[in-house]
């Protein structure tokens, strides 16, 4: 008999961090109540559950805040264990998939942001050569696998999907054709929406996140 | 059949140390193999193509890379001492704490002693390292793992003992005792731990190589 269970999560739609979460949760089948976030004027929840970065994603886990995207995932895989786990079990294993998605957040996520909010110039252009070394750096830790995971999705898989929403974005402000330097990583992304439920279902359209982006830039000044 | 356990390391790098502590703190023997870093091994750059940096754990001819990734595969692997919180609330709150200094602390710090005293980056370091003392006051406990060490004291231990070394090579005073009473506290039982002392490299060593990266050599 499961006892009373209360998830809250709080979010942001366009979100990668908050995506990775969502899907997290979608594997493992679990219900909670999403809380739409307005991060210009942020909640008393939020700023009470995670005052230290004042950030979305937070889950609330039967009253508990969790906070930081990678961490929260992991939570979700150790206190629902018994459906989808999302680390292999070997210690060397879970160390690669743990490596994997740290160097997607510092090197993929990290020079996309500046991709789309910087004015062109050097920061810009180094950002863009980086973004684009470690895609092709993840085009070949992917190789002929199904998955980062192997034969099933993960931990780096839930991490780094995220980003095919964006992706859209991140060609028309970079100026980049990822799919022809990584052919298998696109394939991968497809084979995750075509394949996966807990992704289709959680991933917003290209072109919303487009238009969330063209949105902010012109808050920032950077477009007309 | 033995493991076969290397550390490919250099003795001025805090990230280093915490993966040489993680180790003694398990008992683990292992082979430490100094790297210089400006003339990086044909091995270290073969474990670590990607980043190309120390320290990098090589067990049974598996290569773990980023010293927190270390830290929790050696946690998993040897059991005894345990490093991280078995339950996954108090797990997860340990990994926040060590983000924290990670992505806030570490920053704010180098950046506050290569500064030469710029007031606004000191009160950005100063800020960040605040939360962690407010942090150690709520908790009330001697360690951030409460009467033993943990992930957390861990990750921090480049708080405990190189910042003390970057203040005497640069002589900036970033954390006193008036302004950090816990920080001080807490730095200096975690120094004083057998376990510790007996791991941390000499600090005249350290203090001439911080001169010269600070550029006050």
């Amino acid at each position: 008999m499961a006892k009373q269970e209360e998830v809250i999560l709080l979010d942001f739609w366009p979100s990668m961090w908050g995506m990775r979460v969502r899907i997290a949760l979608a594997e493992k089948g679990v219900s909670y109540d999403y809380r739409e976030q307005d991060l210009r004027n942020k909640s008393q929840l939020l700023i009470e559950m995670n005052p230290v970065h004042k950030k979305i994603p937070v889950l609330i886990h039967n009253s508990k805040p969790i906070c930081e995207s990678s961490i929260i995932v992991e939570y979700i895989d150790e206190v629902w264990k018994e459906k989808a786990p999302l680390f292999p079990s070997d210690a060397y294993s879970k160390a690669r998939a743990r490596f994997w998605v740290d160097f997607i957040d510092k090197k993929v996520y990290h020079n996309g942001r500046i991709l789309l909010y910087t004015p062109k110039g050097e920061e810009h252009e180094a950002a863009r050569k980086e973004f684009m070394d470690s895609v092709k750096l993840l085009e070949g830790e992917l190789g002929e696998k199904d998955y980062f995971g192997g034969e099933s999705f993960g931990y780096v898989d839930a991490a780094l999907i995220p980003l095919y929403a964006w992706l859209h974005a991140y060609e028309t402000y970079g100026e980049l054709k990822v799919e022809q330097e990584c052919p298998k990583l696109i394939g991968w992304a497809k084979r995750c929406l075509e394949k996966k439920e807990s992704v289709s279902s959680v991933l917003p359209e290209s072109l919303k996140i487009l238009a969330f982006v063209q949105q902010m830039r012109k808050r920032f000044g950077l477009d007309e | 059949m033995a493991d076969e356990v290397k550390l490919y390391a250099a003795a001025p790098s805090p990230y280093v140390f915490r993966a040489k502590l993680a180790l003694s703190i398990k008992g683990v023997k292992f082979e430490y193999i100094n790297e210089d870093l400006g003339n990086k091994s044909a091995e270290l750059l073969k474990y670590n193509p990607v980043h190309k940096k120390v320290p990098v754990l090589v067990h049974n001819g598996n290569a773990i890379s980023e010293s927190l990734v270390i830290v929790e595969y050696i946690d998993e692997v040897w059991k005894g001492v345990p490093i991280l919180p078995q339950d996954p609330y108090e797990k997860a709150i340990a990994r926040f704490w060590a983000k924290f200094i990670d992505d806030k602390c570490i920053p704010t710090a180098f950046k506050a002693f290569g500064s030469n005293g710029d007031e606004q980056v000191v009160t950005e370091a100063r800020e960040q390292l605040q939360i962690l003392e407010n942090e150690l006051k709520v908790k009330g406990t001697k360690f951030f793992g409460g009467d033993n060490i943990n992930l957390v004291d861990i990750a921090g231990s480049v708080i405990a003992y190189w910042v003390g070394i970057f203040q005497d090579a640069t002589g900036l005073e970033l954390i006193t005792k008036e302004k950090f009473p816990k920080i001080t506290v807490w730095a200096e039982d975690f120094v004083n731990l057998e376990v510790v002392n007996q791991a941390l490299p000499p600090r005249e060593d350290l203090v001439a190589f911080f001169k010269k990266m600070f550029g006050k050599a």
